[in-house]
């Protein structure tokens, strides 16, 4: 089953509209929440009447700062910390009256219907008294009066840094030493469905049913927030409409769990509007980058230094692992004797940064690969040759975290299969010496990723699985289905490992924290490698109880070499007893009943390096500032595909989604405020069909011996070379080295103005 | 769930009218892709709707014997794209609304609805501009006729009086006959977007003595209200058809339109954009004429 295009097995409910997210399970009679948003950027609430919203007919609670649990709770979805030191910040409040951020949480509605909700929204009065705004971080570290955060002083949320060998010397030796900076945006997950949850009580405990990527860790969570036991709390996640980190974060599941313990434990539904999702969820963080590098006269890397300023905007959420991801990332893929990296992560009073798909790497990625081409341009060679010199070959481990490693390292190969593919050679020479005011190059960028995250932190999946009376296995994994395709993979692991077809495999779809085996969910490409280790040792498991079981139904001359087969129990190559039988007997046997299951929790010390590429090329049409993609392949070496289609359809979603990081998206703040000026789908330049080009998906497949079916990281991937390719390729259609994305079209405009390019004195050029 | 407060559906010109008179804090609704937004966002929160959508006599193209062509208020975006008449006349105007938003909104978006909300980017109006549009009202006591240049009052407001609805609008013959047009949208998407800045021009070739013999350059975004170039027009006007008349154009239409400076755009950005879509949309239409390309 590993390696097979099966359908997914979710297909049919999900087209037909049978597959039931929270929205279609919403109770009866259930109340509706809405959020009070702060309207200026940074002070305190002096004041606020709730009176006339009180007041209004339909409404049914309305609860303010002064209401809620007064200590602060941790929000990203990160494995929790025995250990203090490791625990992450926590610096929030279910609501808030030190306004840190334009949109912040002061109050809420509890209303019969939305409009009564929404009307009382306008009814409350709130008096401020306001600090000044820094949305900047390098302006935010010196410190601010008040600070934002009154523990940290500096508004520096955290400081690392590492070294290895000696970058000063390296560089003093170096023939070429080159300096750059880099600007990545804050953007949005734009995912479909937008956060949505309903809560209500059963006894004294408290139900939330949500659209998240983590159940498990929003238990914990809420229980933390409301500083009740957390086995008081039950999460239940449904199919969700897609979540790309923005789900791996507890969002407002605290706040609508207090609201219907504030109302007798009436179900409440608490739903996002896309405005409120821009402004009020999670980002992926803006960083700006300070790189310099030294090479020898043969194009070797000697010395390279990183200096990273990332802004958190103003809650912690998953803080500074993301700067720090980024961080271990420059140490990792290129051979280089003197490396130095120092990462700041910086409160500001904008949206907070949070987890986004491939977790600060996209960030790191585009600086990183820029960079390597502006190298290559500085001491004129190939950007394609630069990169094989430098690259190393086959294994290599991180020096700061073990065993991070590269167990199977398919760079190489990835490399040559992106350049046949894009005619890299012939089209480098073919654009290399243009005029007119349209112009075409090629570039391409390359990525190392992370398996999972350990030994950054725990990693841990739990898997259930047990015979039914027909011989069908039933599958149930804390591991979340948030369309990346897991309920699939894990099915065709366990009839892999069982030996069984698919469709006699059931998985358990929704997770629902009182019953579910632990899993902290959907994130780090995580699952199809932890979980799925867990799955194959569950199923393992399972086989070996009912390969005991059947030794006990059968003559002992037939017990040798017993093995299960699509429904038969083998003794050596015969039949001796279906499996239907087998599990009727286990059931109903008189004698010896007694229900074949097994159940893991398996922690898992493994991390393997995934790696890939993309190749792009771009037509430039200089007066209008456009860039169209007119080829694009991202080539991956992720390992053994555990199922080529749904691969492919990974590795398109995240190569949409790295165009769109590159051309397109940011999410734009006023200056004064921090307010976002384009937090809506019209405004934020989310791609659409008719933007998206074909794109072309190849693979590497190397079986790399960590993962439990030879499969590595592949959910995140995708999405981290495209930005940098493309601009790569517009540096060689153009000769303009762009270093902020996305590269719209008035960045374009002003790019080739400065060139002189297009304009009065540019007229000659065209 | 949308905060409206009473909702009336009227079933003819007369009906809306009256309803309109005896509930003049009510908005008028038709398609709704702007005014559900509107109610969404707040702006229009709880009002009163009047919904014109379902009168019959408020839809369709015709070509009327005089050669003008009628296009009712009421007529969707989708409907005039594929509209023959539209199609075989003025095929620059069933291309311009083919680029509003969706297929979704074009199904249900109206032309005169597009005209009322009083947006400089609404795709209709450049070429409407550049027709010479006249649009017809009726208030249940003989209506009005105003040219569509003088219809747009500011941003977001529109020459449209209390209890009035606009019922129709008339390109005349003489305003489309012997003429091509070209409509360039110029946004940030290829769809699901509105235009940063749009341009349509209807110009006149003269193909024997290869002059222009009338040119008329339109502007969305490129001021408060759609902008036409008049001053471009009358500089150019029976130039003779060449690049030094492209450049000319180009310069020309920088100085005088008056785009903002905002977030969304710069001013610099916008007028290096105006000169070279102004530019590109006439060579399209010299290409038209030269090839009996209408397209």
């Amino acid at each position: 089953m590993i390696g097979k295009s099966v359908p997914r097995v979710d297909a049919y409910e999900k087209v037909t509209g049978r597959a039931k997210f929270t929205d279609d399970l919403i109770l009866d009679k259930c109340l509706v929440a809405k959020v009070y948003h702060a309207t200026i950027g940074n002070g305190i609430v002096k004041s606020i009447d709730t009176s006339r919203a009180e007041a209004l007919d339909g409404v049914v609670k309305v609860v303010t700062f002064k209401d809620v649990p007064d200590h602060c709770y941790p929000t990203p979805g990160h494995p929790w910390s025995v250990e203090p030191a490791h625990q992450d910040v926590a610096d929030r409040n279910i609501l808030t009256g030190r306004i840190r951020y334009y949109g912040d949480d002061i109050a809420a509605v509890v209303a019969e219907d939305e409009v009564t909700a929404s009307r009382a929204l306008k009814l409350i009065k709130v008096e401020y008294e306001e600090y000044p705004v820094e949305i900047h971080p390098r302006k935010s570290m010196y410190g601010s009066h008040p600070p934002i955060h009154f523990d940290k002083k500096d508004n520096v949320l955290n400081r690392t840094n590492f070294f290895i060998g000696n970058v000063d010397q390296g560089l003093e030796q170096s023939d070429t030493v080159v300096k750059r900076s880099y600007k990545t945006p804050m953007v949005q997950h734009c995912h479909l469905e937008n956060p949505v949850s309903f809560a209500y009580m059963e006894k004294d405990r408290v139900v939330v049913v949500t659209s998240t990527q983590i159940p498990h860790i929003v238990r914990r969570v809420i229980g933390q927030a409301l500083g009740i036991p957390w086995g008081r709390v039950r999460v239940i996640k449904p199919y969700i409409g897609g979540g790309f980190g923005n789900k791996q974060d507890v969002l407002y599941e605290p706040l609508n769990a207090f609201l219907t313990m504030q109302v007798g434990g009436r179900p409440v539904k608490l739903e996002l509007s896309r405005e409120e999702t821009f402004c009020n969820t999670r980002t992926r963080h803006s960083i700006e980058y300070d790189l310099t590098a030294g090479v020898d006269k043969e194009g070797r890397l000697l010395a390279k230094d990183m200096m990273a300023y990332s802004n958190q905007g103003a809650y912690a959420s998953h803080g500074h692992a993301i700067a720090a991801n980024g961080l271990t990332a420059w140490r990792l893929q290129y051979a280089c004797p003197n490396i130095r990296g120092e990462a700041y992560t910086i409160y500001t009073n904008t949206p907070v940064g949070g987890a986004m798909r491939a977790y600060g790497i996209p960030e790191a990625a585009f600086a990183i690969e820029c960079f390597m081409d502006d190298i290559a341009a500085e001491i004129h060679m190939d950007p394609l040759e630069f990169r094989r010199k430098n690259l190393i070959k086959g294994y290599y481990e991180d020096a700061y975290l073990k065993p991070i490693a590269a167990n199977t390292n398919g760079i190489f190969e990835c490399l040559e299969k992106g350049a046949e593919y894009i005619r890299w050679e012939e089209k480098r020479k073919k654009y290399a010496s243009q005029t007119g005011s349209v112009r075409r190059g090629v570039g391409m960028a390359l990525f190392s990723y992370k398996t999972g995250v350990w030994p950054i932190s725990l990693e841990i999946a739990g898997a259930r699985m047990s015979l039914n009376q027909d011989g069908s296995v039933q599958l149930q994994l804390g591991a979340t289905e948030i369309g990346q395709g897991a309920d699939t993979v894990f099915t065709q692991m366990a009839a892999e490992t069982l030996h069984m077809g698919m469709e006699d495999i059931h998985i358990v779809t929704v997770q629902d924290t009182d019953v579910t085996p632990f899993d902290t969910g959907a994130y780090a490409s995580r699952q199809s490698f932890i979980t799925g280790t867990a799955v194959k040792q569950c199923a393992e498991e399972l086989l070996g109880k009912i390969l005991s079981y059947a030794k006990t139904l059968l003559p002992e001359e037939e017990t040798r070499e017993l093995s299960l087969d699509h429904g038969w129990i083998y003794a050596g190559d015969e039949q001796a007893i279906s499996l239907e039988a087998l599990a009727q007997e286990c059931y109903y046997s008189l004698t010896n009943s007694s229900v074949i299951t097994a159940e893991v929790s398996t922690q898992v010390k493994k991390n393997t390096i995934a790696t890939g590429c993309c190749f792009a090329e771009v037509e430039v049409d200089l007066k209008l500032g456009t860039i169209k993609i007119l080829d694009i392949i991202n080539v991956h070496d992720s390992g053994k595909l555990l199922n080529p289609q749904l691969a492919e359809m990974q590795v398109h979603g995240g190569m949409s989604m790295g165009m769109g990081y590159g051309l397109s998206e940011q999410l734009i703040l006023d200056e004064k405020t921090g307010r976002p000026l384009n937090g809506n789908l019209l405004d934020y330049k989310l791609m659409t069909a008719l933007d998206t080009p074909d794109m072309k998906a190849e693979f590497v497949e190397l079986n790399d011996p960590m993962g439990p079916y030879g499969n590595k990281a592949l959910g995140e991937p995708p999405a981290i070379p495209g930005a940098p390719a493309i601009r790569n390729a517009v540096l060689h259609a153009t000769g303009v080295a762009f270093n902020e994305i996305p590269l719209t079209p008035q960045r374009l405009i002003e790019g080739f103005t400065k060139a002189g390019l297009i304009g009065k004195e540019g007229k000659q050029h065209v | 769930m949308y905060d409206i407060e009473e909702y009336y559906n009227a079933g003819t010109i007369k009906e809306a009218v009256s309803l309109l008179k005896e509930h003049p804090e009510a908005r008028i609704i038709s398609g709704g892709s702007d005014v559900l937004i509107k109610i969404r966002e707040g702006k229009m929160a709880g009002t009163s709707l009047v919904c014109i959508r379902d009168i019959k006599e408020l839809k369709g193209v015709k070509k009327m014997d005089s050669g003008d062509i009628y296009i009712g208020a009421g007529t969707t975006f989708s409907h005039i794209t594929e509209d023959p008449v539209i199609r075989e006349n003025i095929p620059v105007l069933g291309e311009a609304v083919d680029q509003v938003g969706g297929p979704q909104i074009r199904n249900i978006g109206t032309i005169g609805g597009n005209i009322c909300n009083g947006a400089v980017s609404a795709d209709s109006a450049p070429a409407l501009f550049s027709l010479n549009a006249l649009l017809r009202t009726a208030d249940g006591s003989g209506g009005r006729t105003v040219p569509v240049h003088d219809f747009y009052l500011g941003p977001g407001k529109v020459d449209i009086k209390p209890g009035e609805i606009l019922t129709h609008i008339v390109i005349p013959e003489k305003e489309y006959a012997g003429c091509q047009g070209h409509y360039i949208k110029y946004s940030m998407r290829r769809a699901m977007d509105i235009a940063t800045l749009s341009c349509c021009v209807v110009s006149r070739i003269n193909r024997e003595k290869n002059i222009l013999e009338d040119i008329r350059i339109t502007f969305g975004v490129a001021a408060p209200v759609p902008f036409r170039c008049t001053g471009t027009e009358e500089a150019v006007k029976g130039a003779a058809v060449n690049e030094a008349l492209y450049q000319a154009v180009e310069e020309k239409v920088r100085e005088e339109i008056h785009p903002r400076d905002s977030w969304r755009a710069s001013r610099e950005f916008r007028l290096q954009i105006g000169g070279e879509i102004a530019r590109r949309a006439l060579i399209r239409t010299v290409e038209m004429a030269a090839g009996g390309d209408r397209r």
